[in-house]
């Protein structure tokens, strides 16, 4: 205990007295812990971006065409198919979900949106924060992502419109906004919901999809009796729903394209971030305690353990380091308030709190080899002898 | 009588060097008392410096024997001797004496809080033995805002203020003027004597000599000569042996 009194007393002292040079290492900390924590929140709101819909979805199991590869996009379920999943044992509720994606006209400019459907009270529709859920049928009415409102400007209530290709035209739709629901961006872009009939109207679609005006729903979010069931469930809809693949919320959202490519990318930069700082820290020790041979000589001459004068430098690190993301982290919340809400930046998810909790760690990882060599230092460097 | 502080008893120090078998130090015996001071002299290479790490316990002996106030050196373990260093010995070194980022008051007050010993009176008697070797003004200031001979007497209080049995001194005045050096080996001496501590100086400045009770010469790890009388010193001193 005294020694770690000591070697705490020791650390303290030389970090105030050479408060100058710690402060320089700690502000290098504090421009990495800004990198790693901004690459952390847009990591987080890329992700965000693009599975928030799929990752809110009041269901267990999403039911896709059979070889669709759990693509959303590239699956186009029969109308039928949503009867026949509700049938099923085990499931307590079926919802099809259609997507597509599409412009609004706003004063503030166009803004891309995605265009989703859903039947009101299934799994798939969103809870709605504000107004009232839109009527089934084609009402030519619409609930909003906050998002959208927040972009374009466009109240609840209000009218908004779509400019959306038909065959080889643009034509444009009037929908009234008569809910506002909150985060659900899916494929990058803030999200509208509207009834199936609504949809099918105004989605973009091709001269020959104009041949048919039935909604076939990309997919199907199914909830189920007993949630803890869930591989169960997968092989029983398998068994009983023909021309389907199944996939949980996980897998489906890493099957969104890009997915797991762009989240692979920003944790590489993460990490290769956070190696840097490792390095940093390493280098920096390293040198210090180099200079420090002698002065570490006289510390264990006279009578300091091997454990003073380690814990010492590894208390050193730590306040260093401490600091240095205090540092850092004070400067990223500061710099965030400054963002526009447009940019993808997400800093209350558990990968900021994972990045912190790693800028934390790298200072004693980096410092361990120094610490290691202080510890290793003969008291006979304090007299001439080597 | 006085009583016997540090005892060696037939030490040998044997280094290999390129194959060759080197006798740092050889068959070496003597005995120090409290409230003795102690030279050791000799041209460099003759075994002052290894002696000196031995009888610090930094460096183990190949054979023969030293006691410190009674304990034996090679009968310790590694945690014994760390203990040892910290209350029965006092150290001064020829260079880098100090903790650069402590005070000269906290530097002193180092051996007392590394001894569990630091309290209020202990403090007091830190800043009255740093006021004793002429630092009252300077107890707030660090080494680097200090002089060679300011920053040797700190070492000289660091070294005696936890009462350990014996002092051991590295050529303490190697980086000091002549003036300078004459005024640390004097109060170094007076204190040594005051407090009835065992004090062993390793110099190679014959000078210094002349405020030592008993000098020691070595050459080639032997102890070849030992001079005892007022006269024997002075004239060595004097550089008349």
């Amino acid at each position: 205990m005294r020694a770690l009194s000591i070697a705490t007393y020791l650390a303290l002292k030389e970090v105030w007295r050479g408060r100058g040079r710690f402060l320089l290492v700690s502000l290098v900390i504090a421009l990495i812990t800004l990198l790693v924590l901004f690459i952390a929140a847009l990591g987080e709101g890329l992700a965000n971006g693009n599975r928030q819909y799929v990752a809110n979805l009041n269901a267990q199991l999403i039911v896709f065409l059979q070889k669709s590869d759990t693509n959303i996009s590239s699956s186009q379920l029969q109308v039928d198919t949503v009867r026949q999943v509700r049938r099923v044992d085990g499931v307590a509720a079926a919802g099809p979900i259609y997507a597509s994606s599409t412009e609004i006209e706003a004063n503030k400019g166009p803004l891309k949106v995605s265009l989703l459907a859903a039947e009101p009270g299934e799994p798939g529709m969103p809870p709605v924060i504000s107004g009232r859920v839109f009527h089934t049928g084609d009402s030519s009415e619409v609930v909003m992502d906050a998002n959208v409102a927040l972009q374009t400007g466009i109240q609840v209530g209000a009218e908004m419109t779509i400019r959306s290709t038909q065959g080889g035209s643009d034509e444009f739709f009037y929908l009234r906004v008569v809910g506002l629901t909150s985060d659900q961006s899916y494929f990058f872009q803030p999200t509208i919901f509207t009834s199936a009939a609504t949809w099918e109207k105004v989605r973009p679609q091709s001269a020959a999809d104009l041949k048919d005006d039935t909604p076939y729903p990309n997919i199907i979010a199914v909830q189920l009796s007993d949630p803890s069931q869930i591989h169960s469930m997968e092989t029983q809809l398998l068994a009983k729903v023909p021309n389907i693949e199944v996939a949980d919320i996980p897998t489906t959202i890493n099957a969104i394209p890009g997915y797991s490519a762009q989240q692979g990318t920003v944790q590489t930069q993460g990490v290769f971030t956070l190696l840097i700082g490792v390095l940093v820290i390493g280098g920096f020790f390293q040198i210090q305690i180099l200079q420090k041979v002698p002065q570490i000589g006289v510390l264990k001459a006279i009578g300091s353990s091997n454990g003073t004068v380690g814990a010492s430098a590894v208390i050193q690190i730590i306040i260093v380091t401490a600091i240095g993301v205090g540092i850092g982290g004070g400067l990223t919340y500061l710099f965030s308030l400054g963002f526009p809400p447009t940019i993808p930046l997400v800093f209350n998810g558990m990968s900021s709190l994972f990045a912190v909790v790693a800028l934390l760690l790298i200072g004693p990882i980096g410092g361990l080899v120094s610490v290691i060599y202080a510890v290793r230092i003969e008291p006979l460097k304090a007299l001439r002898l080597q | 009588m006085k009583e016997v502080v540090l005892e060696v008893r037939d030490l040998v120090k044997t280094f290999i060097l390129d194959g060759a078998v080197l006798n740092a130090v050889d068959h070496v015996s003597f005995q120090v008392h409290s409230g003795e001071f102690v030279a050791l002299v000799g041209p460099s290479g003759s075994g002052k410096t290894t002696l000196l790490s031995i009888l610090a316990a930094l460096l183990t002996q190949s054979s023969g024997e030293v006691f410190i106030d009674g304990q034996q050196l090679s009968a310790m373990s590694e945690s014994e001797r760390v203990k040892l260093r910290r209350s029965r010995i006092g150290f001064t070194f020829q260079s880098n004496n100090l903790i650069p980022y402590l005070t000269a008051q906290e530097n002193v007050e180092f051996m007392l809080r590394l001894n569990g010993t630091l309290g209020k009176v202990n403090r007091l008697r830190a800043e009255e033995l740093l006021a004793r070797l002429g630092l009252e003004d300077r107890l707030h200031s660090l080494p680097a805002q200090m002089s060679g001979g300011q920053q040797q007497r700190v070492a000289i209080a660091r070294a005696l203020i936890h009462n350990p049995a014996v002092v051991l001194a590295d050529e303490p005045t190697a980086s000091l003027d002549t003036e300078r050096a004459f005024q640390v080996v004097q109060t170094f001496a007076a204190l040594i004597h005051e407090n009835q501590r065992a004090g062993i100086m390793v110099t190679h400045d014959l000078r210094m000599c002349k405020y030592v009770d008993r000098v020691l010469q070595m050459r080639d790890g032997k102890l070849v000569n030992e001079y005892k009388t007022h006269a024997e010193i002075e004239a060595l001193a004097k550089g008349e042996h």
